[in-house]
Parts: C-alpha cells; structure tokens; sequence
C-alpha cells in the first residue's frame, strides 16, 4: 500500500490485484447496477475515461429500511468530504462499509442524484425528458422486486463529484477532480445491497458534459 | 390582508411535535430563551412519498445554509416551504439529528424511570415516534434541516457547530406551497459540544398569510425558484 499527498488529500492505493476479482462488470453511462456484496467482500469502482459522477445507495441486506445516510456518514467523522478512512453510516447507526482505498481523494454527498423534476427546476422546464438516476434508481428497484419503492430512494453518494461548500454557506458544482483509472474502493462491514445509476446529467460539468462508462469489481476478501 | 395569527404552542421537554400546514399558511417559529434547534422533516401530506429533498434543495439554489429568499424543495421539483421572515441568518441543512448512542455517550445514560419527563431524548427516536402517528417509519426519515443552527464548513470539508447562533426572541417564518406534514423536535443539535442536556423552549405560531405574489421575493430570488414555483402552482391546477 503505497500512499500520496494531492491537494491536501491522503490518496490511497489498493493492493488488490484486479486478476483476483471474483465479479467484473462495466457499467455503462445511464444504466442502472444493483447486487448484493457479502460482509468482507471488497468492493471498487473504477472511472474508467475520467469525471464521471456514480450515485450510489447502499442498504443492509437484511432491512432494507436500514440504509445510507449523508448525514449521519458526514456528522460521524464531522466532514462533508468522503475519502478513504470514511466509514460509510445508516439511518439507524450501523456501519455498513469502510472506504480502504481512494486515488481521487474526495467524493460527495451533498448533492443527491439527478431526478427529471430537479432537473426541471435546475435547468428549464422543457427538460423533463432527459435521462436523470433517478429513473435508473426506480427501474432497478422495479427489476429487483424486493418491494422497494420510491421511499427507499434517499440521499446518495456521488463517487468522484466535486461539489464544495464554502464559508459563508454556498454550494457549488465544479469540475472533477477525477481523472481515467482513478478508483476507490470500500469494504463491506455487514451484508450490504448496492444499487448505482451510472450518471446520464449532460446539464452539468458533473460528467465533463460527457457521460462515460464505469467499472465495478468485487474481491472475496483482501488476500 | 395582514397576517392572521390562528394558533400558538410552546414547545417544552424536546418538543416532539407535527402537524398539517396547508397551503397559504405559515410557521413561525421563535427561540424563546437563546440557543435554541428544531429539527424538522417535511412531507406532502396529501401524499407522503413526496417529501422534503436536501441535495435538491442545495443544489438547486447553491447554497449550504437556509435563510429569507430560500426555498425548501421536495423530491419532485415542487417547493413544500418558503422562508418569508428570518432574523437569525442562518439555519443548518447538513447536520443531521442526533441517536440514542450519541446522546448516551454526551450526556450520560438515562431513563424516564429515573428522571421522569426530563430523560434526554434523542432526534432519531423523536423523529420515528411523530412520524409512527402518520404512519410513517424508518423509510421515511431522510434528511433534516435544524433551524436556528449553523455548521461552518472549511475549505479541507471539516464540520464546525457555530455556538450562540440564534439569540433570546429570534424567528423564522416558513410560509407552505403546498399541503404540508411537519414533524419537529426541539433535541439538541447532534454537533452542539454542550455536555449538559437543556433542549430550549420554542414557541410556534400558525398565520395565516396572503398568497405570494409575483414578484414575491422567494419566487424571484432565482430562476430555479421562479420554475419550483411555477411546477407548484401547476400541480393546484
């Protein structure tokens, strides 16, 4: 494990070896992915072409109504910037996952996933028909059919989003900070279920104004 | 029409408290004593699965803070409350409520057996009990605001709890856009560093208020707003 320092930021390289990988699959830019990861299990997402944001949910396996939660993640270690180290919190408490490793150096959590409605209000109303994750999060619960409803649809991580906060309270959507082949990966602490929307925005530098496929892998264990 | 005031209630010992704000109504509500937070989920009550959205809210308006002008968004592009009146300056969307793990370890274990009504209660359980009575639960408790709080953000993304944020008679007034369920609770905020257990006494007061105009200062603050409003107005139709 090697570690560097970029703009201020301890970026963490995994030692695992991708030909150990027992699931491998790239996910293309507006299209939903949902599997369950088994505690201990190693999970990476790879930004395969650069500044592409991932939303993405996670949920106990077991209860569903157990999931994650912003704000909860952010109060416990008391940043709004996730990055190898965060743990990964629930609505009720539970740590569901550990970020072990990051080569991007912070993602966000602040500014939720793209809807059609948000993007009416974002952008112009004549943008209702634009592909947002959202859709993608509702026809993978749909396909899922473990009785998941909009309800379950909560404030999401955007792997690889730069959207900083500052002082005086502003909020702000900047160029990414991710380049191609930067990744990060967590460990599950419990049996989690992850559900991600490759991001389809085009509205938005959130993309670079060109979605682009991810990669997801998933190891056994560490060894 | 000036305002007409329909009902007061202070709220005490946590104040675990909801009710339906309809349309054209407003909520005002004063922090009696000084130091005082409200934590507040917001709900379509003709239709709950719509509700109170943070990262819609943020980003919609760019902002990290809530104050006069700002709007509260729901999931769906409408906007659930306006802040019309505001003499603190800044409430805190991002910090969350508190847990019973949390509020053990600050102020130190303790039951209603023991201390009767001035056990410490947390914000999640608060939040689940009210939301219980609207037959609401767990999968509905998304994100928070805690009004009459303010978290500094730093430019390395650490979180800092501003002490003495609202004063003695300080208030807000959020005017609904739509048919709204407001679940509050007085707990304190979950990054408060107090280590004594003292939620704060705050009144709340429902006017009724004239319908917002054209060129009301929410609608106009932004073009985002303009459109929330216009997508709120259209689902009245």
């Amino acid at each position: 494990m090697s570690t560097t320092t970029i703009s201020g930021k301890n970026l963490i390289e995994s030692k695992l070896s991708q030909s150990k990988a027992i699931y491998r699959h790239e996910i293309l830019a507006g299209e939903p992915w949902i599997r369950e990861l088994r505690k201990g299990q190693y999970f990476r997402i790879v930004d395969l072409h650069g500044n592409q944001a991932v939303d993405t949910l996670f949920y106990n396996a077991h209860d569903y109504s157990d999931r994650y939660s912003a704000q909860d993640t952010i109060q416990q270690q008391r940043n709004i910037y996730l990055t190898a180290g965060t743990k990964l919190i629930s609505t009720a408490g539970t740590l569901l996952l550990t970020i072990v490793a990051d080569t991007c150096g912070r993602h966000d959590t602040l500014g939720g996933a793209c809807a059609n409605e948000s993007n009416m209000v974002r952008y112009a109303l004549e943008k209702r028909h634009m592909h947002a994750c959202r859709s993608s999060f509702l026809k993978a619960i749909t396909e899922w059919d473990h009785g998941m409803s909009k309800r379950d649809i909560t404030s999401n991580i955007n792997f690889f989003m730069n959207v900083p906060v500052t002082s005086e309270g502003k909020l702000t959507f900047e160029d990414g900070i991710s380049d191609p082949g930067k990744y990060v990966e967590m460990r599950a602490e419990i049996d989690v279920l992850v559900l991600i929307s490759n991001c389809p925005q085009l509205n938005n530098p959130c993309n670079a104004y060109n979605p682009t496929p991810v990669e997801v892998l998933i190891w056994d264990s560490a060894l | 029409m000036p305002p007409t005031l329909l009902h007061t209630k202070t709220l005490t010992h946590a104040g675990l408290w909801s009710a339906v704000v309809s349309r054209g109504k407003t909520l005002r509500l004063t922090d009696l004593e000084g130091g005082a937070n409200v934590g507040v989920l917001l709900y379509n009550a003709d239709l709950t699965v719509e509700r109170y959205n943070m990262p819609d809210t943020l980003k919609a308006q760019h902002i990290a803070r809530l104050t006069t002008g700002f709007v509260l968004y729901s999931d769906m592009g409408r906007i659930l409350l306006s802040v019309i009146a505001d003499t603190v300056g800044w409430h805190d969307p991002l910090g969350g409520t508190s847990n019973v793990h949390l509020v053990e370890k600050k102020y130190g274990p303790s039951t209603y057996q023991e201390s009767r009504n001035d056990y410490p209660k947390n914000g999640r359980d608060s939040f689940l009990i009210e939301l219980g009575k609207w037959g609401l639960g767990p999968r509905d408790l998304v994100a928070n605001i805690n009004l009459f709080s303010r978290v500094d953000v730093s430019e390395d993304g650490s979180m800092t709890f501003v002490p003495g944020n609202s004063k003695a008679g300080d208030s807000v007034e959020l005017r609904a856009e739509m048919n709204v369920l407001a679940i509050l609770n007085t707990c304190q905020h979950p990054l408060d560093p107090s280590p004594k257990y003292e939620p704060r006494p705050v009144q709340v007061a429902i006017r009724q208020v004239p319908v917002p105009a054209t060129d009301d200062p929410c609608r106009i603050s932004r073009p985002e707003n303009g459109r929330g409003f216009t997508l709120t107005e259209r689902y009245f139709l």
